[in-house]
């Protein structure tokens, strides 16, 4: 996507320092690289029955930056800690993507029970 | 064995969980054990989070999870009609997420010192701009399938240069902020422009794109995730992203070879425009039919394919077009189901409307499947489909629709159209297959004609 190239240009012309290594940076480009392989692969072999489904599926599975709110709303606040307005922002993120993961298992759930082959007994 | 080891772990089985439930969606047999799947993940993943010695307080964790049952379930209930608009909701929802933690984050780097590297504020500003644009642009989706925003194109001069202008200031000064990560006045500049982005990006696309649209807007809510991830150092989340990044791809890529149409084309085309009458169409004859000869057509029939299209939800007529299915099964005809990839407002929505409806999934066949059987076929029949049984696709060069992949109504022995009137569909575009020699008309409303066909059915001896 184009704006995420521009960024990582961006990032190899830009100066070094702070955290995120070099190293480190090539290690999370392998594991997307070979997890988006995986999910083409994967969502290629899914029954076009179920794309509906599969799109309320992914919604709750990429509710999984649940993990980077938690952290936000569950430090330490106020006086030594963190600002009041960063946990706040963090539950806002956290309820917005409790509320993908929730509805979002509960509905694919819900429209895969209707999914029936021909029962033997009826005509 | 040290708490961060642990969770690490933790990330890893969840990740490998996602793949499998990912993997088991490939069939309706397997589909519930791939929600089971993907739960376990998810409480794995929170729980794996839940023990980060950094957490020192549950309350407010509990408080935003509760608010999530509380708004989740609910959204969970929604009519099938609506699961488009709730998909897009969901997006949004997905969207402001990422964008909030990477706001969230980077105050606290600018408030505690930190010395930020290039590569983090690279990643923030992906996962910013993506964050935001995404749920801005999901929101419109969501009111154009509501029809809160109108459906149709909003166009005005110089739009696409205006959107890219606004994208590339956006872009100019996230470069500036990966090189120089303390001016932290770019900040606010660049959430205001990928939030305005966002509803400019989705304004001029008229309503039916939106299945593209959504399944795109899919694809970022994704990628937004995996920046978040690099931001985060954290690979479950882009493992989890790229996952759901690579699915809304797939899902925009069908869409757009079902509409014969590219990217560039839906997102800055604005298809949809209502079409000045260009040529003034002769006037040709049609023939219509009543219910009851179209109930005694079908009687007699060894095949029947309905061709189902939106309009079929619209009318509510989901139900008696199963009825039919009974009836017509038990006088021992063969029914199928053609299902067009664009039927319906997003990827796959008309096998979940058909579902609802009882109708076995396996009768459910897809264009490619069905089309070479069409000229078998003895009955070919058409609720609430328009431009995709339009034979003009294939031949009619000077028609918008020319290229698009349709289904092959017209070759059956007899086509029946159940329409209430003569009036073009929504594109505007006229439709041959109404005129042909073999195709009836079947006029009024869909429910209340199926509804005297299943009953003509019913009477005849």
């Amino acid at each position: 996507m184009s704006p995420y190239s521009v960024m990582l240009l961006a990032a190899t012309a830009a100066p070094e320092g702070g955290g995120l290594d070099v190293k480190t940076f090539l290690t999370l480009l392998f594991v997307l690289m070979l997890a988006t392989f995986i999910g083409l692969e994967v969502i290629r072999n899914v029954s076009r029955l179920l794309h509906t489904p599969l799109m309320s599926l992914t919604n709750a599975i990429s509710a999984i930056a649940v993990v980077g709110s938690i952290l936000l709303a569950g430090k330490a606040a106020g006086g030594e800690g963190q600002p009041a307005f960063v946990t706040i922002l963090g539950m806002i993120a956290l309820a917005a993507s409790m509320t993908n993961i929730v509805s979002g298992f509960l509905l694919t759930d819900r429209m895969l029970k209707m999914f029936k082959k021909r029962e033997p007994g009826k005509s | 064995m040290s708490l961060d080891t642990l969770t690490q772990l933790i990330y890893l089985m969840s990740t490998a969980l996602f793949i499998l439930s990912l993997k088991w969606m490939n069939h309706p047999s397997t589909a519930r054990r791939a929600v089971v799947c993907g739960v376990v993940a998810m409480v794995a993943a929170v729980g794996g989070t839940l023990i980060n010695p950094g957490i020192v307080t549950y309350t407010w964790i509990v408080a935003a999870i509760m608010v999530g049952f509380l708004l989740g379930v609910p959204l969970s209930w929604v009519p099938l009609t609506a699961v488009p608009q709730r998909t897009a909701l969901s997006h949004a929802f997905g969207g402001l997420a990422a964008g909030l933690v990477g706001a969230a984050e980077y105050y606290l780097w600018i408030h505690e010192g930190k010395e930020i590297g290039s590569f983090e504020a690279g990643a923030l500003v992906a996962e910013v701009i993506l964050g935001f644009l995404t749920f801005t642009g999901s929101l419109m989706a969501a009111g154009k399938l509501q029809e809160i925003i109108p459906t149709r194109p909003i166009t005005y001069k110089n739009q696409n240069a205006l959107n890219f202008s606004l994208l590339a200031v956006a872009l100019l000064a996230g470069a500036w902020l990966v090189i120089a990560p303390t001016h932290w006045a770019l900040f606010p500049l660049i959430i205001l422009l990928s939030l305005a982005f966002g509803v400019l990006l989705i304004i001029p696309i008229g309503g039916a794109d939106m299945p593209t649209v959504i399944a795109l807007l899919n694809a970022y809510a994704g990628l937004s995730a995996v920046a978040m991830g690099f931001v985060l150092d954290n690979k479950l989340l882009i493992a989890a992203g790229a996952l759901d990044g690579s699915s809304g791809l797939i899902l925009s890529i069908i869409m757009c070879r079902a509409m014969n149409r590219s990217f560039a084309n839906v997102l800055f085309g604005a298809f949809g425009q209502v079409q000045a009458a260009s040529h003034a169409v002769e006037q040709r004859s049609v023939k219509s039919a009543s219910a009851e000869d179209a109930a005694q057509i079908m009687a007699a029939a060894r095949s029947v394919v309905v061709i189902p299209g939106y309009g079929m939800a619209v009318a509510q007529a989901q139900h008696r077009v199963r009825e039919l299915f009974e009836v017509l099964t038990a006088e021992g005809v063969d029914v199928k189901f053609a299902i067009h990839p664009v039927a319906g407002r997003m990827p796959g929505h008309m096998n979940v409307l058909l579902a609802e409806a009882e109708i076995p999934y396996d009768k459910l066949i897809e264009m490619e499947a069905i089309n070479p059987e069409m000229p078998e076929v003895d009955v070919a029949l058409v609720v609430g489909a328009n431009d995709v049984v339009n034979p003009a696709a294939r031949h009619d060069k000077s028609s918008p629709i020319f290229g698009m992949p349709i289904i092959d109504a017209d070759k059956a022995k007899t086509v029946f159209v159940i329409k209430r009137s003569m009036n073009p569909g929504f594109a505007g575009i006229e439709n041959e297959l109404f005129y042909g020699d073999n195709t009836l008309m079947l006029f009024g409303d869909a429910k209340a004609m199926l509804t005297s066909v299943v009953q003509a059915l019913k009477e005849s001896p």
